[in-house]
């Protein structure tokens, strides 16, 4: 009796031990792969339905391959000159390029597409880009990315992207659909506003004669941390320039005719902000803001010089709209903050390729 | 060499130093692998956040070296298979290398593409180089790659940690975890 009941106990102190044992084992053993699959179902379900930055780039490319070169708004030419600022938003920013002043600026005016060796004329869309510094300051930077449409067709990253993949040709044929554009405009009724733009808008007879829009709203703040949310325009003043003649087979007409314009005189916009009133969405870029609100222009853009793009120095800057001066933020805009990563993913790819060496 | 072998488990500020860092770069781990993805709202945010905690880290680290070298710490057991106290000077080498170069890389590619770094909208921090595509080229790959390598060491580091701890049962893990009076 006594013997069968030690011997019991001690099988069964065997076996609890063994399991212990074991378990430890296990734990070990399965510890790292639970964690992992855990972390990926977590970040799986917190980015479901969402696009990626490198899906985006990987569209804007296409199968283009011009290695160094941006992947949207790829055809370019480089810019100098100065912002005349006149200090009338000081009142509604801190930012040093909002004080009354003279302000340094590189910039870029560029034509939609994935090539850099595009026509010109074919373009549906044209850009200014400009970095603006106050040179006696830190934080001062402002990098403005304008386009000629006043609005966004959508509101959020992922419609955009479908925007672009039912814009985008057919690998075979190299041709646009015409009716899955029409089926895209279709199911997204807040395009309204861009259609109406692009029925009323003819490219204008120059870069210079163009209007750039900032599209996204932005809010300046002031000493106390007042938000005014505003949208602006880089509004051409050409009074005294006369445009030379555009010579329609030229690939490169538009840049051709800048240099030339740029020979006889600077080129100049006035940069005009929008005020919006509190009951004005500065979140959706599809929506204009009433014709009736408040401008106030800043200053003036003077053009001064240009460089080619492959040696000039607007090749190297990355135009992220976010980067911003102190007395400038984002808004809460879903396609404003999706444009950090994406212009990020796109200048990593070319800066990458210029570190190889890739274009030479 | 005795006064190490009088000790049994790391100090407070060691255990403070090593959980607060552990807990912060498995975070700028996961948040750096997401926003350099991500089209949502948050990102800049995130990436606002992931620049300030970076440089705070980049200050932890160094306080952390400085400790490391005025505190004595806990020996490996004695009868740790050599093979097994090489991976172990391997892998912490790494990653104290790696705590340093993920910061730095950082700055240097911010600086590289002429960003400025606010710390937690207080106060700025200088650009390290100028403004150079392809210097920011090389510190946003380096960055990016160092970023794996350091997940890499975390894993080793986990298991090793795991293994002390679970498999041979020694004070390896425990010394991290707690500290007790010598007996």
């Amino acid at each position: 009796m006594i013997k069968d009941s030690n011997y019991k106990r001690f099988k069964k102190q065997m076996k609890s031990k063994i399991t212990v044992k074991q378990a430890r084992l296990i734990v070990f053993i399965i510890i790292l792969p639970v964690a992992f699959v855990l972390f990926s179902k977590i970040l799986a379900y917190v980015n479901k339905d969402s696009v990626t930055a490198q899906q985006f780039v990987d569209l804007q490319q296409g199968d283009s391959n011009f290695p160094s070169f941006r992947r949207a708004h790829a055809k370019g030419i480089c810019l100098a000159g100065i912002f005349e600022s006149n200090g009338a938003l000081g009142q509604y920013s801190t930012a040093s390029v909002l004080q009354a002043g003279e302000f340094n600026f590189i910039g870029r005016f560029s034509i939609a597409g994935n090539s850099p060796t595009a026509p010109d004329l074919k373009a549906p869309v044209r850009g200014l880009a400009l970095s603006i510094k106050d040179e006696s300051s830190t934080n001062s930077e402002w990098r403005i990315a304008m386009n000629t449409p006043p609005v966004m067709a959508v509101a959020t990253p992922e419609a955009f992207y479908a925007q672009l993949q039912a814009l985008a040709p057919d690998p075979d044929t190299k041709q646009r659909d015409p009716s899955k554009i029409e089926a895209f405009f279709a199911n997204h009724p807040e395009s309204k506003t861009f259609l109406e733009w692009k029925d009323g808008y003819t490219p204008a007879s120059s870069l210079a004669g163009e209007t750039y829009h900032s599209i996204n709203a932005f809010y300046l703040l002031d000493e106390a941390h007042n938000e005014q949310a505003v949208r602006w325009q880089a509004v051409p003043s050409l009074e005294s320039s006369i445009i030379p003649q555009l010579n329609q087979e030229n690939p490169d007409a538009l840049q051709d005719q800048l240099a030339q314009m740029l020979e006889v005189a600077p080129i100049k916009f006035d940069l005009v902000f929008t005020l919006a009133l509190p009951e004005d969405d500065e979140t959706n870029p599809t929506v204009l803001w009433p014709s009736t609100r408040e401008t106030i222009t800043a200053g003036t853009i003077s053009i001064q010089q240009y460089t080619a793009q492959t040696v000039g120095e607007c090749a190297n800057i990355n135009f992220d709209p976010l980067v911003l001066p102190k007395g400038v933020e984002a808004t809460a805009d879903p396609i404003l903050r999706a444009r950090g990563s994406v212009y990020a993913e796109s200048f990593r790819r070319r800066a990458l390729e210029a570190l190889l060496g890739e274009n030479e | 060499m005795n006064k190490r072998k009088a000790i049994k488990y790391y100090p407070a500020r060691s255990r403070l130093l090593h959980w607060s860092m552990a807990i912060l770069i498995i975070s700028m781990l996961l948040v750096g692998l997401s926003m350099v993805e991500s089209l949502a709202v948050w990102q800049p945010v995130a990436l606002d956040l992931h620049r300030s905690f970076g440089f705070l880290l980049l200050v932890m680290v160094i306080v952390r070296l400085i400790n490391k070298y005025l505190t004595p710490r806990p020996r490996l057991p004695k009868k740790l298979p050599a093979y097994q106290v090489l991976a172990a000077k391997i892998t912490h080498t790494a990653l104290y290398a790696a705590m340093l170069l993920m910061p730095l890389s950082g700055w240097l590619m911010q600086s590289a593409d002429g960003r400025t770094i606010t710390v937690f909208n207080t106060f700025n921090l200088p650009h390290l180089i100028d403004a150079n595509i392809k210097a920011y080229a090389f510190f946003r790959e380096f960055h990016g790659y160092m970023a794996w390598l350091l997940i890499i060491m975390i894993v080793m580091h986990v298991l090793a940690a795991l293994y002390h701890g679970l498999i041979r049962q020694d004070r390896v893990l425990t010394s991290m975890l707690y500290s007790k009076k010598p007996k």
